[in-house]
């Protein structure tokens, strides 16, 4: 009998430890996160790749906008990665030293990339929310709206207003800003129609809730695991179309500099044989895409119940 | 389904209309003229030059006229920087290049994206599986203007095989560069795509009944499994269609191939109103255009949608 009351003993307190130890869906998430090395290894990458471009600007030996007389004119002999004079990464062109100018370059990528996910994240979630709730005629011109943009070829738009009026940050952001929120209303419209109908609304409605206050503070907040695999997924493309206005010159302007006009830079100069121009940024552009695409396909294999 | 047609391009016709308006506003917004120049012209020549292109009538009046040139003559007006060129013939010259590449570089990637993301679904988790998902996630951060570099130095810098720039109707060396550059990332996101929906479509009941009453297994999935499988795919190439447009604008520049995309930079870059918002306008149409194809097919294929 001795044998059978220590299981009872272990029982009990397994049971117990079973009680107190609830788990929330938030946090069979996050198991389910941690456990994916894919994603894992993108968010070690997004982490390596966010330092560099805080404390990169601390290594170098040179500013990013000084030249190296010394280099200079010879950037094909002279110009090469080196420990020895302080480019980590070798020189540009004109003899500015590449690792200054890909760390203040990874911070401008990484900086439009996240603002315009954020835009896109505070526009399009109110936006959908608002039309998905409401509904009925005032839902249908919202969405017929949206329907009208989309089918705006958005990146000569983009081109336009940067020809029009000034090549600058503020309206690269403006105009990625105003295309980037459209996916994100329609993907959170849907989830709200889904939502709306269910029993917590109509008690709040019930209550006499302000509809304001029932999106801001009961619809919102449910449709957060969708918005943020979305915008996981939003910030590589915004650095993507940014990059892209960048590649063609049109984009940011020396001396700032950004990953596409470094690309562009280094595929121009790359006939010289000064290859580490165009490999240096390249690599941080890719590994950066590649990290925020892991971590979004974690985050849905996460949160997404579906796919379990 | 006429009637779907006819309702679909009902709303596409205010949108083209919005579309000029807003860029024809933006365009008189925009600070500096046409003829605005380094140095100052005379003020009379100055007028001369805005009663001989219509820009001292009121704005709607411009407007109106704009847009009974191009529905009218097709037209879309003289070039201002190169007064003895039309926009039309800019354009023109472009269209037919990009055109060619633009659509081989569709076809390639959405046959090699199914394919791929076929025989990853149907041997799933296998060496192929892994191999088709490897190579899609390594072709997404490819994009146009990082494999243009690439390919030109892989190609021309180290191995000499293909010409680094520039196009010619009869000779598709010129063609293989631009249409691998714009096609691969959009190959990747087809292949994801379809092996995701593959996957979803070879686990359902219908499929299982299939195999039960003893079909062949090619049979099951020619037949029964590719067609839902292909809803999400197509509801994809009209992003992609209209992506292959605007990729035109870095194979144009990099490769140097003539298309509409090097008429739209050189236009931004001299500030040639006229031909930018001619190739905007056109893409847009474009653009619509092939959106009513893809939802069309759409409604074709899907049973479920009622039009």
């Amino acid at each position: 009998m001795v044998i059978q009351q220590d299981k009872m003993q272990s029982l009990a307190a397994r049971m117990a430890q079973d009680e107190v130890k609830g788990r929330s869906p938030w946090a069979d998430a996050r198991k389910r996160f941690f456990r994916n090395k894919a994603a894992m290894t993108g968010l070690i990458i997004l982490i390596a790749v966010a330092l560099f471009a805080l404390l990169g600007g601390y290594f170098a030996q040179w500013s990013n906008e000084d030249l190296d007389f010394a280099v200079m004119g010879q950037v094909a002999t002279m110009g090469a990665p080196s420990l020895e004079n302080g480019h980590y990464f070798g020189t540009d062109d004109l003899g500015r030293d590449l690792f200054a100018r890909t760390v203040q370059g990874t911070q401008i990528s990484l900086m439009v990339g996240i603002v315009g996910a954020a835009i896109a994240v505070i526009v399009g979630t109110l936006y959908g929310a608002t039309a998905g709730y409401v509904g009925g005629r005032t839902d249908q011109i919202m969405m017929r709206a949206v329907d009208i943009l989309m089918s705006i070829p958005y990146m000569f738009v983009l081109i336009l207003l940067l020809v029009m009026f000034g090549r600058s940050i503020a309206m690269l952001f403006l105009g990625i800003g105003l295309i980037s929120w459209l996916d994100m209303s329609r993907i959170v419209r849907g989830q709200t129609l889904s939502l709306k109908n269910r029993e917590f609304i109509e008690a709040a409605r019930a209550t006499g809730v302000p509809s304001w206050k029932i999106i801001l503070r009961h619809i919102v907040p449910n449709l957060l695991g969708v918005v943020a695999v979305y915008a996981t997924l939003l910030v590589p493309l915004m650095i993507l179309t940014e990059s892209f206005i960048s590649f063609l010159g049109l984009g940011v302007q020396e001396p700032l500099t950004s990953w596409g006009a470094l690309i562009s830079e280094g595929a121009g100069t790359m006939n010289y044989g000064t290859l580490w121009q165009l490999a240096f940024p390249l690599f941080f552009f890719v590994i950066t895409l590649f990290g925020f695409f892991f971590v979004g396909d974690g985050l849905r294999d996460a949160l997404d119940p579906k796919d379990r | 389904m006429f009637a779907y047609i006819m309702r679909r391009l009902a709303v596409a016709v205010p949108t083209l209309l919005l579309l000029i308006v807003f860029s024809f506003i933006l365009m008189h917004l925009a600070p500096g003229g046409p003829f605005t120049q380094e140095r100052e012209l005379p003020p009379q020549v100055l007028a001369n030059l805005n009663a001989k292109y219509g820009l001292d009538d009121p704005l709607w009046k411009q407007i109106i006229n704009y847009i009974w040139g191009i529905v009218a003559h097709f037209d879309f007006g003289p070039s201002f920087v190169y007064p003895d060129r039309s926009v039309n013939e800019l354009i023109a010259a472009g269209f037919p290049v990009t055109l060619t590449y633009g659509s081989l570089a569709f076809v390639a990637a959405v046959a090699m994206g199914v394919g791929l993301g076929v025989v990853a679904a149907i041997w799933h988790n296998s060496f192929l599986d892994y191999l088709a998902v490897g190579i899609s996630i390594g072709a997404q951060v490819l994009p146009n203007f990082v494999m243009a570099p690439i390919l030109v130095l892989i190609f021309t810098l180290w191995y000499g095989l293909l010409p680094g720039g520039g196009w010619s109707f009869n000779d598709p060396s010129f063609w293989i560069m631009p249409v691998i550059a714009l096609g691969t990332s959009y190959m990747a996101s087809i292949a994801r795509i379809t092996r995701s929906a593959m996957l979803e479509v070879l686990g359902s009941n219908h499929i299982r009944t299939a195999r039960a009453k003893g079909m062949p297994e090619h049979r099951v999935i020619l037949r029964h499994a590719l067609k839902p499988a292909m809803l999400p795919v197509i509801s994809y190439l009209g992003p992609v269609f209209v992506s292959m447009i605007t990729g035109s604008v870095v194979i144009d520049i990099y490769f140097s191939t003539g298309g509409i995309g090097k008429a739209f930079v050189d236009s931004a870059l001299n500030r040639d109103y006229a031909v930018m918002m001619g190739v905007t306008i056109l893409v847009g149409a474009l653009t619509i255009l092939f959106n009513l194809i893809v939802d069309v097919l759409y409604a074709w294929i899907d049973p479920k949608i009622r039009y």
